[in-house]
């Protein structure tokens, strides 16, 4: 009798099969019906044709919304069907239901009746990812691995707000602390916080990162500029020395000139008569945009022609130092006019005609 | 007599760039031409003879969009587009755009950049105004995070990674059945990491693909449909160029938006 009236009401249930699945499923987006609805094909031939060209099946949000909604109700009617609580009606409930609802002796498991929950039936990884007007939902979208380059995106922003600065060092954690702490554990804790920035979504936790990093400093602040010197007159003047190579050079800048060059007594174009070693001289005065503004008087001992003009060079970029801005120091420093330049000759070595040219090599 | 000059040669360059302008404008890129023919307006929400006369509207007038407020030949200058690569750098095909080469350092002409970038502003504007799709594509490994940023920030697509042979050609099996491909493809810098073109310009020509591309002196322009001769290794012109491109994007869909109320309002007051 009880049998009987559940059996009739199974005939208004929805359930699916697990591996095979009801050909008459419609993708409901409108613009796209087209392409992805189903048809119902006349021959077996191009039955087959038509699966192998749609690919694996796309489900909108909505689709499986109404599925799961499904599943809640014929859970319910279950649920009264065999006198049970449908409130406390578990997934084991079910399967034990269905398997007494419908007896099968089909050896495969997967062929026999299931009722699942649609996440467990419909795989997660095929949802439709562009709206109804055809537009994807995410940026990255058209680079084919969308979360994995939006990951890179978000751990780039993460090393940019870390560029320039530096990890904070022992004796500042001291300070902050207030505690004594040893090498080790400081080592440990720098490892710790590398790791932290190195997860992924480390942006998340940027403001407590940041706590312990410190900017680093402009290296230029580190360069000693010499105060500007006033002779009788008021005039500013100011000195320095420079080396390349094996020449020394000494410089004297004085302001309100007229951009007269004098070395060793002599006028610049007499004592340097190739072009290159006058532009080397002029490099840093052009560079400071100050050509006209100086007199120099210099002397330089030592060296050949070339090294004698790359002392006088960084000669008067010290000495011009005093006269600039402040931003203009760094500029300086990175056109590379402050940097000694360290090449000198190399020894020679026993065995060896020079520093680098052996004898002739003999094979015999 | 400068001025008379530039206008006819905008008037040569444009006109015949319109019917490109309509073909994309009126439907999705599907993978064939033929489709791309018997494919509907775009479905959004309001009924295609709206969409035919805002379409209409905006193309009855030159600078619908009042592009040549956004930027002058002295912004150009100041973010140094001008400068192109070394002499021996240099492709064949660029000669025509460049002004000269000083010290072994190739000028592009600015007055001629100015412009392709208004053609191609304009273009992208309209792109933008019909709801199309557009993909900003860069190989610069320097400005990838300020392309993908720049493209969020629209409301766009951006593709700064490593490109795949058939994301264009085999959009179907790589992304699945009834994907949208880009409308328009707009190139940060078109040569890829090992000075080659990049794959992008030519897939997108065989897709019938209309592209917008910024084309220093050792790139290749023949098969880019608006391209822009200007530098595109400097940060302060590439970030010039982003705010561009997001300042005509989001104009063209504010406008989009502004017109669409407006045509609203105009329905609902329209029976009394």
């Amino acid at each position: 009798n009880m049998a009987a009236s559940r059996a009739a009401v199974v005939g208004s249930l929805f359930w699916k099969c697990g591996s095979c699945s009801t050909g008459t499923f419609l993708i409901c987006t409108n613009v796209n019906t087209q392409l992805l609805s189903r048809q119902i094909c006349a021959t077996p031939a191009m039955r087959r044709k038509n699966l192998a060209a749609a690919g694996p099946q796309k489900f909108t949000e909505e689709f499986i919304k109404k599925q799961v909604e499904e599943f809640n109700i014929g859970k319910r009617h279950l649920a009264n069907m065999m006198d049970e609580d449908p409130q406390t009606f578990t997934q084991e409930d079910i399967d034990r239901s269905i398997s007494y609802l419908f007896p099968s002796g089909l050896f495969d498991k997967r062929a026999r009746p299931v009722m699942k929950h649609p996440d467990q039936v419909f795989p997660r990884q095929t949802a439709v990812q562009w709206g109804e007007d055809g537009r994807p939902f995410h940026y990255l979208f058209y680079t084919g691995k969308q979360s994995y380059y939006s990951l890179m995106h978000v751990s780039m922003a993460v090393l940019h707000s870390l560029a320039g600065s530096r990890w904070l060092l022992k004796e500042e954690l001291e300070e902050s602390l207030v505690e004594n702490i040893s090498d080790h554990d400081f080592a440990r804790f720098i490892q710790l916080i590398e790791r932290l920035v190195a997860l992924p979504y480390g942006a998340a936790e940027e403001e407590f990162v940041l706590g312990y990093r410190r900017q680093l400093e402009v290296q230029s602040s580190k360069q000693e500029i010499q105060p500007l010197q006033y002779d009788q007159k008021g005039v500013a003047y100011s000195t320095a020395d420079g080396r390349r190579k094996m020449s020394t050079a000494s410089v004297t800048l004085k302001d309100s000139g007229s951009g007269k060059f004098t070395i060793n007594g002599m006028d610049q174009l007499h004592y340097f008569p190739v072009l290159q070693d006058r532009e080397q001289l002029l490099f840093p005065l052009h560079f400071a945009r100050m050509l006209g503004r100086f007199d120099v008087d210099s002397s330089v001992t030592g060296g050949g022609r070339s090294a004698q003009a790359g002392a006088l060079r960084l000669a008067i970029s010290r000495a011009l130092l005093s006269f600039l801005p402040e931003g203009q120091v760094e500029d300086m420093r990175q056109a590379g006019l402050l940097t000694p330049d360290p090449r000198v000759k190399e020894r020679k070595k026993p065995g060896q005609e020079g520093a680098r040219k052996k004898f002739t090599w003999k094979k015999r | 007599m400068a001025a008379g000059f530039v206008t006819k040669a905008f008037r040569g360059l444009r006109w015949p760039r319109l019917p490109a302008a309509l073909v994309s404008c009126s439907g999705h890129a599907y993978g064939t031409a033929a489709a791309a023919e018997t494919a509907a307006l775009p479905t959004l929400h309001e009924s295609t003879d709206d969409t035919e006369n805002l379409l209409r509207l905006s193309l009855n007038q030159p600078d619908f969009f009042r592009l040549s407020e956004i930027f002058n030949l002295k912004d150009l200058f100041n973010a140094r587009v001008h400068l192109g690569h070394k002499k021996g750098c240099r492709h064949r095909l660029m000669e025509p755009y460049l002004f000269g080469s000083r010290l072994d350092v190739d000028i592009i002409d600015l007055e001629q950049t100015v412009e392709h970038l208004r053609l191609a502003l304009n273009f992208t504007a309209h792109v933008a105004f019909c709801g199309g799709v557009i993909l900003f594509v860069s190989r610069r490994r320097q400005f990838s995070h300020l392309v993908e940023s720049m493209a969020k920030e629209c409301g766009e697509y951006a593709h700064t990674r490593y490109w795949q042979g058939g994301l264009l050609t085999n959009a179907h099996i790589q992304y699945g059945t009834g994907v949208r491909l880009p409308d328009l493809v707009v190139f940060l810098s078109t040569l890829n990491n090992v000075f080659q073109q990049h794959v992008a310009v030519r897939d997108a020509a065989k897709m019938n693909i209309p592209t917008v591309g910024v084309v220093d002196s050792n790139c290749n322009p023949s098969l880019i449909t608006y391209p822009v001769p200007g530098n595109d290794d400097t940060p302060a012109a590439m970030e010039l160029y982003c705010r561009l491109f997001k300042m005509t994007i989001n104009r063209a869909k504010d406008k989009r938006k502004q017109l669409e109320l407006l045509r609203g309002l105009g329905s609902s007051a329209g029976p009394l």
